[in-house]
């Protein structure tokens, strides 16, 4: 059997079964050589043997898969009671140890935090999204506390939304399963979003950063209007410079966990990137651009030292599914195409 | 809101300012307002003629719309549109587009431009040199002109030679041929110049398609050329600066220097301060005869006219010199930057059908380049300079007997005048009595100078008449920019003049804080200093040399692919043109943001300023 604990210079993009799609990239964006804050999966491997052994207990895939996603009532309950006993089962030992003697390594005398943030095996970004959207923990401390929030990722699975989803698709519950990835928490002194492509236009000569001071959870969450830029992506040159109120950010605190604080007027309305900072930005965006051949939708955070990490960078979804129409109808003789200026039709 | 028209004065609402009357009526009676014109577009072209016009300079509208109408509406063909008509309003020039909307109309015409504009872009190298041929030889015939005189009595020479023909009538003489000359310029300038833009155009608006956000500078890195005549003039500066440091004369060229002084300076060094003077010449023939302005006016002055502009450039150079840093236009390694700039575009592009159309575009792109950056040196600066100086002896001439107090006041005469006050002297000098000129211009170029006056206290509005659907004349958006967005936010625009911002063409990305220096005129460049942003009127190639000391540049006008952009781009300093307003808001040691990847100028200090102002 596959290993309970993969760390992401031994994973790339094809262990998705095993890693999820978070872990999975982080894993290939560590082996090409572009900074992620270090860590590791618990993989499907981990989550197959914890519900080989509750369902021991009594039955869970059945139970949803007999379900109808119609009756909000039953599913509701259905998904209290799973979630519950997922949260409540002990880990397997095996798994338990490998998880902490893995945040022993990670965590380190300094006892660093860790995000535990869950890596949905689904290729289906629906799924995916529903499965483990709100099942990023911060700032995680306390090796008690970690195993409880993996076990909570794994507890996403049974949320509402994610069994009335896969019902909806007659998903079979066999090939469901979760990874989590755990990895060193940044502190962010500015994080947020990168599109290496723009996101209002589908330009790939463009790249779309935004962001706001503290921790990128202020981003993703919309508590903040992030600056916003545009960026030539071969050019660098800054199009568009926005620089929004962000009255608050996240904040980690020193007992475990976050918290939103106001933002200090003097830099409520400061831009949090330097242009130094944005064109690095952009340079990594190209590189993982070029790494996997497409565009990308990445999350990224600045550390107190002025560090750029990627936390996260994904396929992105909505112009790239799109058919592409020819920019011009082609031409034998290229002159036909000035008629687009002199004939008028502008 | 929605339902109400959305027009600008109409015409016939403007009046004539009270006092200036007379030289508003003084303008050819082609170019006043009439009833019908109330039915028409007309926009203020603030571009070419941001100052109210001398009655003389009308000249150049008039042989410039003379020429691009002719080869609009006559020549090329243009399916969709044909000349360009002018008015002129307290001193200021409107123009307004000829439409052609009939489709059969349009239908015949395309069949005719596919003949002729596919002819010239089919043969544009040969057609090109010709070009410059007969360009040069237009040049050499104005130089050949005779220096305008009239001797007491004919030299001996005109009885030994039986020539048979008078001073006077080579006075005539000489006066038609210069304007024949500068008609004949304007003709051979816009023989290529819409079919140049038209194909620089295509590229662009296939790029903006391919990259709905890429900047228009982007575009305009990717096709300009990077050996055209219009880079020469800086080229020669740099030149003189290392022949002055070789010939060991660099000691006398300093910050703030008089130009008099330096010769001077210069003639005290003996042999190497006349090599150098040697080495000045060769280069002020042809390369300085660049304008600091675009030309257009006569005020517009050269280099040859006044070196102070040039010379205020070298000693930034010769420092550069000794501290070992290369002064050179690095031409090899910007094509090298250009070609790979336009490799990783094509990179993005989806299809292989799209690099094929793409590259079909870049390909004639720079085809027509050469033509569309070369020309203005021919053009608007090489034969223009020495058409205005011809004028100025005709000035020199007539003021000498009388016609006006100084030379320069010729020019408040329109072309028309102008002729007949030769004549007059013509006359009079043939009947041995006096001319009537002095008698009836001094009162009227007075008159002018103070309608001048006026008209320039007084804003006028950017355009006239009511704002017509769509905006497809092509030759108004390829040479003015115009489109419907920018009347709509000149419709509402009103009065917002106090903002600290100004909005302008985004020529050359960057962004720069820094103190101002408002130029208006060559006389101030030797005032810029070391990491001023100059605040200028219109850009101009013949500026750069001054772009190694300054920090940004901000101008009033000019476009994206306006020359000076370019320039700006090869220094690597923030531009913006086109702000429209620029040296009237700002104040010379305002401190300024210029963020020139986005076309803003911000005044960061105004209150201070206004306190000690």
């Amino acid at each position: 059997m596959p290993d309970a604990i993969a760390w992401f210079a031994d994973i790339g993009i094809d262990d998705r079964p095993i890693a999820g799609g978070k872990g999975a990239s982080l894993g290939e964006l560590t082996r090409a050589g572009i900074a992620v804050p270090p860590g590791f999966v618990v993989t499907t491997c981990a989550f197959d043997q914890f519900l080989a052994a509750l369902e021991a207990r009594a039955p869970i895939r059945a139970r949803i898969e007999a379900c109808d996603p119609d009756d909000l009532a039953a599913v509701t309950a259905l998904s209290r009671e799973l979630r519950r006993r997922v949260e409540e089962e002990a880990m397997p030992a095996e798994v338990e140890d490998a998880l902490l003697a893995a945040h022993r390594t990670l965590s380190g005398d300094a006892r660093t935090p860790v995000a535990v943030r869950s890596s949905a095996t689904t290729e289906d970004a629906a799924d995916a999204s529903f499965a483990g959207l709100q099942d990023t923990f911060l700032w995680v401390i306390d090796a008690a506390d970690l195993v409880a929030r993996v076990r909570e990722c794994w507890g996403s699975l049974y949320s509402v939304e994610s069994i009335t989803y896969r019902r909806r698709q007659s998903f079979p519950e066999a090939g469901v399963a979760m990874a989590v990835v755990v990895q060193q928490m940044v502190d962010a002194r500015a994080a947020g979003v990168m599109f290496t492509r723009s996101p209002t236009t589908g330009d790939k000569s463009v790249v779309t950063i935004e962001g706001a001071w503290g921790l990128g959870s202020a981003v993703v969450s919309g508590d903040v209007t992030p600056d916003h830029w545009v960026l030539g992506k071969i050019t660098g040159e800054i199009s568009v410079r926005e620089i929004s109120d962000k009255h608050v950010e996240h904040c980690p605190l020193a007992r475990g966990g976050i918290e939103e604080r106001a933002v200090p007027d003097e830099r409520r309305h400061a831009p949090c990137l330097d242009d130094a900072t944005l064109q690095v930005l952009r340079e990594i965006g190209r590189r993982v651009e070029r790494h996997y051949g497409a565009a990308q939708d990445i999350e990224w955070a600045v550390d107190r030292d002025g560090a750029v990490l990627l936390l996260q960078s994904r396929p992105e979804t909505i112009w790239s599914t799109k058919p592409v129409a020819p920019v011009a109808e082609s031409l034998a003789n290229p002159l036909g195409h000035v008629m687009g200026v002199f004939g008028g039709r502008r | 809101m929605g339902d109400k028209i959305r027009s600008f004065p109409l015409p016939s609402s403007v009046a004539v300012m009270p006092g200036t009357e007379a030289a508003q009526a003084a303008y050819p009676y082609y170019t006043q307002f009439a009833p019908e014109d109330d039915a028409r577009f007309w926009f203020y072209n603030s571009m070419h003629f941001p100052e109210p016009m001398h009655h003389f300079d009308m000249v150049t509208a008039e042989a410039a719309y003379c020429a691009l109408g002719a080869f609009n509406t006559r020549v090329h063909i243009l399916p969709t549109t044909k000349g360009i008509d002018h008015r002129i309003i307290n001193g200021r020039v409107y123009i307004g587009g000829v439409a052609v909307t009939d489709p059969a109309e349009i239908a015949e015409r395309v069949a005719l431009f596919q003949q002729r504009a596919f002819y010239y872009y089919e043969h544009w190298e040969r057609l090109y040199d010709q070009w410059k041929v007969k360009m040069k030889a237009l040049i050499a015939e104005a130089n050949g002109l005779p220096k305008v005189e009239l001797p007491d009595i004919e030299p001996i020479e005109t009885t030994h030679s039986g020539k048979g023909i008078a001073a006077n009538h080579a006075l005539l003489d000489t006066y038609r041929k210069q304007l024949d000359g500068y008609y004949r310029m304007w003709h051979y300038h816009f023989e290529f110049l819409l079919l140049g833009y038209g194909a620089y155009l295509t590229f662009f608006d296939f790029c903006k398609r391919a990259f709905p956000e890429v900047s228009d500078q982007t575009i305009s890195r990717m096709v300009a050329g990077m050996e055209a005549e219009i880079f020469r003039p800086d080229e020669e500066v740099r030149r003189l600066a290392r022949r002055a440091v070789e010939l060991g004369v660099d000691g006398v060229f300093e910050e703030g220097m008089n130009v008099e002084q330096v010769f001077e300076r210069l003639d005290a060094l003996g042999n190497s301060g006349a090599a150098w003077r040697d080495e000045l010449e060769a280069s002020r023939n042809p390369w300085f005869n660049v304008n600091v302005g675009d030309g257009f006016y006569h005020y517009h002055r050269s280099w040859n006219d006044d070196l102070s502009m040039p010379f205020s450039a070298l000693p930034g150079y010769i420092a550069k010199l000794h501290a070992g840093e290369p002064i050179d236009r690095p031409v090899e390694q910007l094509i090298r930057e250009r070609d790979q700039l336009v490799a990783d575009y094509r990179d993005l592009l989806d299809s292989d059908a799209d690099r094929a159309t793409y590259d079909q575009l870049i390909t004639l792109a720079h085809r027509v380049f050469p033509y569309v950056e070369g020309h203005k040196f021919y053009c608007e600066h090489w034969y223009t300079n020495l058409f205005f100086n011809k004028i100025r002896e005709f000035g020199a001439l007539l003021a000498e007997h009388g016609f006006f107090a100084e030379e320069a006041d010729v020019f408040h005469l329109t072309h028309y005048e102008l002729e007949s006050a030769i004549v007059d002297l013509s006359l009079a000098w043939s009947s041995g009595s006096q001319p009537l000129g002095p008698r009836r211009w001094p009162a009227i170029v007075a008159e002018r100078k103070a309608a001048i006056a006026t008209w320039a206290q007084h804003r006028v509005p950017p355009a006239l008449g009511a704002v017509p659907e769509v905006i497809d004349d092509p030759a108004i958006v390829m040479l003015w920019g115009i489109t419907r967005e920018n009347l709509d936010s000149w419709l509402n625009e009103d009065g917002d003049d106090k903002g600290k911002e100004l909005k302008g063409f985004a020529a050359s990305s960057g962004v720069v804080e820094g103190p101002a220096r408002v130029v208006t005129s060559a006389a101030e460049i030797g005032t810029l200093r070391q990491g001023e942003i100059l605040v200028c009127q219109v850009t101009n190639p013949s500026w750069a040399p001054i772009f190694q000391k300054i920090a940004a540049a901000v101008s009033d006008i000019g476009g994206s692919m306006s020359h000076m952009a370019i320039v700006a781009r090869e220094y690597g300093l923030p531009a913006v043109v086109g702000t429209g307003s620029a040296t009237q808001r700002i104040r010379t040691g305002q401190r300024l943001r210029v963020d020139g990847g986005r076309g803003i100028v911000t005044i960061l200090d105004e209150e201070k300023v206004a306190e000690h102002a």
